[in-house]
């Protein structure tokens, strides 16, 4: 699969995490795209934490609002029933617990459910910005990410950056596996349309459970 | 009194080494024309605080780029490669704050609240320092309200009494921002005169706000 086949694999997976009447918010990059798959007729509120509910699409050229941006700075638009706040409410709805799912990528994720995504330290140090609050407060935090990177496991047994949030991590959707994070440890529930078992064994340094009603995923 | 006054006499009241809320997100929102002025008037040695340190060339990026900042107290700094630079040859302290406690802090700094808990931050380097409480079984971090010498606010639409209209995604940090500082200025996009914002639209009433600068102008 090239890059842009994985992407929309993992997002057209994550899409069907998504329930008529959720609040979601997605994380900028691979998760944003989850929004093209979201199937007509199905009411997915999105968030955007700089402060408004009913995120659109993007602004098309030429009428791009100054004042009406997504939280990675793209101009966007708002839908009917939208709604515009500050920023203390927006994390009210994060952090309160009243947004359904959240979806994010990761640096590294483990068998406890942690989650690193927001340092490399002495590289990259971007800062948290509100994934840490997004992460704790979310119904459910679905990561979304390539299996690997550059062919290293990203799904740990212990994450060695520092966490974004310690056993917060419900789902883990690449474009080889769905991974339920469960109080047993990892279960391996799906699989991605060309992976095998023994492939995304290999690709994964976590232990693994098998589920007993292994499927291939359905996209 | 009047309180809509020039740029400069506004900014007579920044001094070198204060601690300056600014409100904004990514550039959005954040009062262009008062940094600009700021840049010009060679204030230096600030803490900021704010949301993020925006793009190099726009709102509070430039204030980084020119080297006008001495701490950042921020969530995020990752479109502004100039900080983290800044940062990694050890001229800029910068605090990360996950965003959630950070614009909470600037609230309860402006309620008078001496501090909330929040579970944001447990298990991760965020909670190092910091007292831990436990209410009905689960931890939350104790986090401390901020204060600042001064606040540079963007308003939308502002009366001549300081009451601000905030259009679209420009409320942000710049609501809660006007209620944590000591002198807070506005930046309005447009003045209008009193009474020609309907009460019902105010989001940040006039008694928080000092000084009025015309960014129409």
């Amino acid at each position: 699969m090239d890059k842009n086949m994985i992407r929309e694999v993992i997002a057209k997976r994550v899409a069907k995490e998504l329930k008529d009447g959720d609040v979601v918010n997605l994380g900028i990059g691979l998760p944003t795209l989850v929004a093209n798959y979201i199937p007509e007729g199905m009411d997915v509120t999105f968030q955007s934490e700089n402060g408004f509910v009913g995120l659109g699409s993007a602004a098309e050229a030429g009428k791009e609002d100054k004042d009406l941006v997504n939280a990675g700075g793209q101009p966007v638009t708002i839908k009917a029933g939208g709604a515009f706040f500050d920023s203390a409410m927006s994390f009210a709805i994060i952090r309160g617990g009243h947004v359904d799912a959240t979806v994010l990528g990761a640096l590294q994720v483990d068998q406890k459910g942690n989650l690193a995504n927001w340092m490399i330290p002495g590289k990259m140090v971007p800062g948290m910005g509100g994934a840490m609050d997004l992460v704790v407060g979310a119904k459910k935090v679905i990561v979304a990410m390539e299996h690997t990177a550059k062919g290293n496991p990203k799904i740990l047994k212990e994450c060695v950056l520092p966490l974004t949030a310690a056993g917060q991590v419900n789902l883990i959707i690449s474009e080889m596996a769905v991974i339920e994070v469960t109080e047993r440890g990892l279960v391996l529930k799906e699989l991605g349309p060309e992976a095998t078992v023994e492939e995304v064994v290999a690709a994964t340094e976590a232990e693994l459970i098998i589920s007993e009603d292994l499927k291939k995923m359905n996209i | 009194m009047s309180k809509i006054v020039s740029i400069n006499e506004a900014l007579d009241h920044v001094k070198d080494g204060m601690s300056v809320i600014i409100g904004g997100f990514l550039g959005v929102g954040n009062p262009h024309k008062l940094i600009e002025a700021l840049l010009e008037k060679g204030v230096k040695d600030l803490t900021i605080i704010a949301n993020d340190t925006a793009f190099p060339e726009i709102g509070i990026g430039k204030l980084v780029v020119n080297r006008r900042v001495k701490k950042a107290i921020v969530s995020h700094i990752g479109t502004n490669p100039e900080t983290g630079n800044q940062m990694n040859a050890g001229e800029l302290e910068v605090n990360l704050v996950p965003q959630g406690t950070l614009i909470e802090q600037i609230r309860a700094g402006g309620a008078g609240l001496g501090g909330f808990l929040t579970p944001t931050g447990i298990g991760t380097i965020v909670e190092e320092g910091k007292t831990k409480i436990e209410i009905d079984g689960k931890e939350y971090l104790l986090e401390k309200p901020i204060k600042a010498d001064m606040a540079l606010i963007f308003g939308s639409v502002v009366d001549k009494k300081g009451n601000i209209f905030f259009n679209k995604a420009t409320r942000n940090f710049n609501k809660f921002g006007a209620t944590a500082a000591e002198v807070v200025i506005v930046e309005a996009e447009k003045v209008v005169e009193i009474g020609e914002i309907d009460p019902n639209s105010v989001e940040v009433p006039g008694l928080f706000v000092d000084f009025i600068v015309r960014g129409d102008q």
